[in-house]
């Protein structure tokens, strides 16, 4: 019809029926939108009914196209939208007719995971023309999990459009998933082979749920989800690595500081979890003193670690002064004091802050996951703890290594009697030394803010742990803490998923006092004169 | 462990000391009635009896206000048990047999209500239970005034079946190791079968209480969402181990739209530490949320606003048994015109309260109340929009009809 009226026009009957034509076309035109209207208009009711109809609107706003749907869609998944009996409220004014309303007694519309996630599918859709490329992203994300064959123009269209390539391989994910459930067998082969390509648990999913309704395709989708199986394998056995790594870098926190106390100086601090806790809740203090300066409160986090440091090595340093020193040579004393002093570090912290947890806020650069190649997804938060435990320990090690202080430490755990006529204060340096440790304990208690409960018996959890790594990786060697805290992280995470968490515990226990047995000094033994001392 | 424990044991004689508050004498005769408050305040399940030991001393000091009970002033006698099973034991018997205790108010794990069961059953004292659990339990010195299975953990599993929670058609059954948890599960894997669920699409998974790391366990439950059904998760995970659970499923990116997860222990009180802005949708089924309309929950509410002094506490479904069960004990005293334990039992079958939930629920033979079910999605700001409720309190059936050694206890 059209080409016809775009045609030459000569005689005037055909210029006359080209103008009815046109008017046709015209009226069309303007229909079109007008029908939208209507079914917006139609739709927008449901939205203030039940879970069932609030479902039933959703989709049919988001099929619609209407610009206005979209706006309250954003509104009614942002928690925004209100009700009075059935007219919905969009920021005080009549959704349907733009007027403004008064809000009083009107209730903020409430949905449901039904009519989330119908939501999430009908934004993706209206989204997916966003000029914002994280929108589209996000849209193109929507649109594979609420997967529908009606998208499939809308994708087509977004895909040739497309610039950015991240977004456009999401999108092509989507319009795979949407074809799988297309009524023409070929688009559903071409989605099969697109998905097949991915190495996602999410594709992968996707292709068993097809496979049901489809019978006729169970080979190809078979080869599919063979072909990301084997992607998956490695995918599976690098996250168990990251998980035991990461199990490992929170013992090896834990266990640092008293690789330290214990290991070195011989103490039996019972009190070891304590100062962990203790740190904890100085980094909940340090984040609560600066919630009045809201652009330093992102570095709540970073400035923790020095205050920690301070809070739980100044700790430690009166214990060591106050009480342990009376008891050096006395193990037996030494774990009963400690012990006590432990309990009443609980209690005080409990009776100041409750028995409530307390809540740490991750920073945003902590929070979600991070996708590296091969789609192996690793949690921001446990990424951190392993960097921040590994500078930890290179810190202790250098500490020790490279300062007179560590030097002093050295020469007094190795002969006590002949570092002092040196002039070493050796009273001062055992202070040093403990404090030092306790600190260290203290730090270890900023990160286990963010992966465990900020609660007063946040430290007894550890106690058990810590002595076990240290005793495993070898008394008094640091090299053997690291070793012993990241074979056992690795070693827990191997097990758990045959045994489960309980057995793959009690597993790793039995494999250290069989070890135990075998070499009671550890992974790494101190050899010479200084281990017989 | 035996360590720590021991050293949980010794710090209870000195949270019990510092807890007793400051009574203004002002009754005329009569020795005054003990009411015996057996709560962890230390330990792992501190963050979630704490609020039940206030609701306690909430309820005394509002009874005593009123004049009492039989003319004669409450007195609480708090005890810390620590969150350690045997100590509980310990401390029961130290209520009835040297505080000597009218009445107690107590437990929340099934292991301690287990702990003390024999201790009650032996001095013939009364325990007050509050907290929903697995059934499967019936003594005459326990009345117990939480949910029972039918009451909580099946209508949620059915709601997530049924078309608004979305479906499942796999479940994941992820519980703290303990009788709770494992009984509540054997309940729920026959009532699946029994819904035609094979045993292929249930997982089952235990962690130790207090467990932290759960990188493992929730990418695992990933994979298992991952074979094309729909699949839901329904936690029976208790205490403090709650915060780095739902701290991973955030961080995994399980949104409640993929995977719903329903919890039966994570009430108001336990989200208070969370950042809940990733969990919005997950469910729990409870019999009360504080976000319940109507004017009882509203008087509670402030009721316990004002005993506290702090706006920002929450209440939750355990406090509002607490009150329950304290009002109907407080009814059924006045009925009998004694504390006797015999007698108050007797009194107590057929009592009525409005409860805060907006019901009004019956104590009846089988020591057990009638309850509506709700279920709440987490919300934004902590607290729950309720997406379900029965139209009526629901009477309980602690012998479940999923566990075939049962059909005789039933008749």
């Amino acid at each position: 019809m059209k080409e016809r009226a775009a045609g030459p026009l000569t005689s005037p009957p055909i210029r006359k029926m080209a103008r009815l034509v046109l008017l046709l076309v015209l009226l069309l035109a303007a229909a079109r939108p007008a029908a939208a209207q209507d079914a917006y208009l139609d739709a927008l009711p449901g939205l203030a009914g039940g879970f069932g109809a609030q479902a039933e609107a959703v989709e049919r706003l988001g099929a619609g196209g209407d610009p206005r749907a979209l706006a309250v869609l954003r509104a009614l998944s942002e928690g925004r939208l209100m009700k009075r009996d059935s007219t919905v409220i969009l920021d005080g004014t009549d959704a349907a007719t733009g007027q403004a309303l008064d809000v009083t007694g009107a209730d903020t519309v409430r949905i449901n995971n039904r009519v989330r996630s119908a939501l999430r599918g009908a934004l993706g859709r209206l989204q997916l023309v966003s000029t914002n490329p994280d929108e589209r992203f996000a849209a193109a994300e929507s649109v594979f999990r609420s997967r529908s064959a009606e998208n499939i123009p809308g994708l087509e269209a977004a895909i040739a459009r497309e610039t950015v390539p991240r977004v456009k391989e999401r999108q092509e994910l989507a319009l795979a998933a949407s074809r799988l459930v297309a009524p023409e067998a070929a688009a559903r082969r071409q989605g099969i082979a697109t998905l097949g390509g991915a190495s996602s648990e999410d594709a992968r999913a996707l292709l068993l749920e097809a496979r049901g309704a489809n019978p006729d395709l169970a080979v190809e989708i078979d080869a599919a989800v063979a072909s990301i199986d084997t992607r998956l394998t490695f995918k599976r056995a690098a996250e168990t690595l990251f998980q035991g790594l990461s199990l490992g870098s929170v013992l090896l926190l834990a266990a640092l500081g008293l690789a330290i106390t214990f290991g070195v100086m011989g103490v039996i601090n019972m009190a070891h979890g304590e100062f962990v806790m203790l740190g904890a809740y100085t980094t909940f203090v340090v984040q609560e003193a600066l919630r009045g300066i809201p652009w330093l409160l992102p570095w709540s986090l970073p400035l923790s670690v020095p205050a920690a440091f301070l809070v739980a090595g100044l700790a430690g340093a009166a214990l060591e002064r106050g009480l342990i020193r009376h008891l050096y040579g006395r193990p037996l004393e030494t774990l009963l004091m400690t012990f006590g002093v432990g309990m009443i570090l609980q209690q005080a912290v409990r009776l100041a802050f409750g028995a409530q947890n307390r809540e740490v806020i991750s920073p945003a650069w902590m929070q979600g996951t991070l996708s590296l190649p091969g789609g192996i997804l690793i949690t921001q938060n446990r990424l951190w703890v392993i960097v921040f435990a590994i500078l930890v320990l290179l810190l202790a090690i250098a500490a020790i290594r490279l300062t007179r202080f560590g030097l002093e430490m050295r020469a007094v755990v190795q002969n006590r009697r002949i570092a002092a006529t040196m002039g070493i204060r050796t009273g001062r340096v055992d202070a040093l030394t403990f404090a030092f440790g306790s600190g260290i304990a203290g730090m270890a208690g900023v990160a286990l803010s963010q992966i465990d409960n900020v609660s007063p018996n946040l430290g007894t959890g550890y106690i058990i742990d810590s002595f076990m790594v240290v005793v495993f990786g070898g008394v008094g060697s640091l090299v053997g803490t690291l070793v012993g805290s990241m074979g056992l992280g690795v070693l827990n995470k191997v097990i758990e998923p045959w045994a489960g968490a309980v057995l793959a515990k009690v597993a790793v226990l039995v494999i250290i006092m069989l070890f135990i047995q075998r070499r009671p000094r550890g992974l790494f033994a101190l050899k010479g004169r200084a281990a017989d001392a | 462990m035996t360590l720590s424990l021991t050293r949980r044991a010794a710090l209870a004689g000195l949270g019990g000391a510092l807890a007793m508050p400051a009574i203004r004498p002002s009754f005329a005769q009569g020795a005054p009635i003990k009411v015996g408050v057996l709560h962890s305040l230390s330990g792992t399940m501190a963050i979630s009896e704490t609020a039940l030991r206030d609701t306690v001393l909430m309820m005394i000091e509002w009874a005593n206000a009123q004049g009492g009970v039989l003319g004669r002033k409450l007195e609480p006698v708090v005890v810390d048990p620590a969150s350690n099973w045997p100590l509980f034991a310990e401390k029961a018997r130290e209520l009835l047999a040297v505080s000597k205790v009218d009445v107690t108010f107590g437990c929340w794990t099934s292991v301690s209500r287990k702990s003390v069961l024999p201790v009650f059953e032996e001095l013939n004292g009364l325990l007050f239970y509050p907290v929903q659990y697995e059934g499967e339990e019936q003594s005459k010195n326990v009345f117990y005034t939480g949910a029972a299975p039918n009451q909580q953990a099946i209508p949620a599993v059915e709601y997530l079946m049924g078309k608004d929670g979305g479906e499942a058609k796999r479940i994941v059954l992820l519980g703290t190791d303990y009788v709770y948890p494992r009984t509540t599960n054997r309940i729920l894997r026959a009532f699946l079968i029994s819904k035609g669920i094979p045993e292929s699409d249930i997982m089952e998974e235990y962690t130790p209480f207090g467990h932290s790391d759960w990188q493992g366990i929730v990418s695992r439950v990933k994979t298992f969402a991952n074979q094309g059904k729909r699949t839901a998760i329904v936690s029976t995970i208790n205490g403090d181990a709650n915060v780095p659970f739902y701290r991973e499923l955030g961080n995994q990116g399980i949104k409640a739209e993929d995977i719903p997860c329903v919890a039966f222990s994570v009430g108001e009180e336990e989200l208070a530490g969370i950042d809940t802005k990733p969990l919005v949708g997950h469910l729990a089924a409870w019999n009360y949320f504080m976000s319940v309309p109507g004017k009882p929950n509203d008087d509670f509410k402030a009721m316990w606003r004002a005993y506290i002094k702090n706006d920002k506490r929450v209440t939750n479904d355990p406090m509002e048994a607490t009150y329950t069960g304290f009002r109907m004990w407080m009814q059924a005293v006045q009925k009998a015109g004694t504390t006797a334990v015999n007698p108050v039992r007797q009194a107590m079958y057929g009592q009525k309260v409005m409860a805060p939930c907006g019901y009004e629920e019956e104590m009846r033979p089988n020591h057990h109340l009638t309850k509506p079910v709700m279920i709440g999605e987490i919300q934004e700001n902590g607290q729950f929009n309720i997406v379900y409720k029965t139209p009526n309190a629901i009477p309980a059936e602690n012998w479940s009809p999923f566990i075939p050694e049962n059909a005789s206890r039933r008749g």
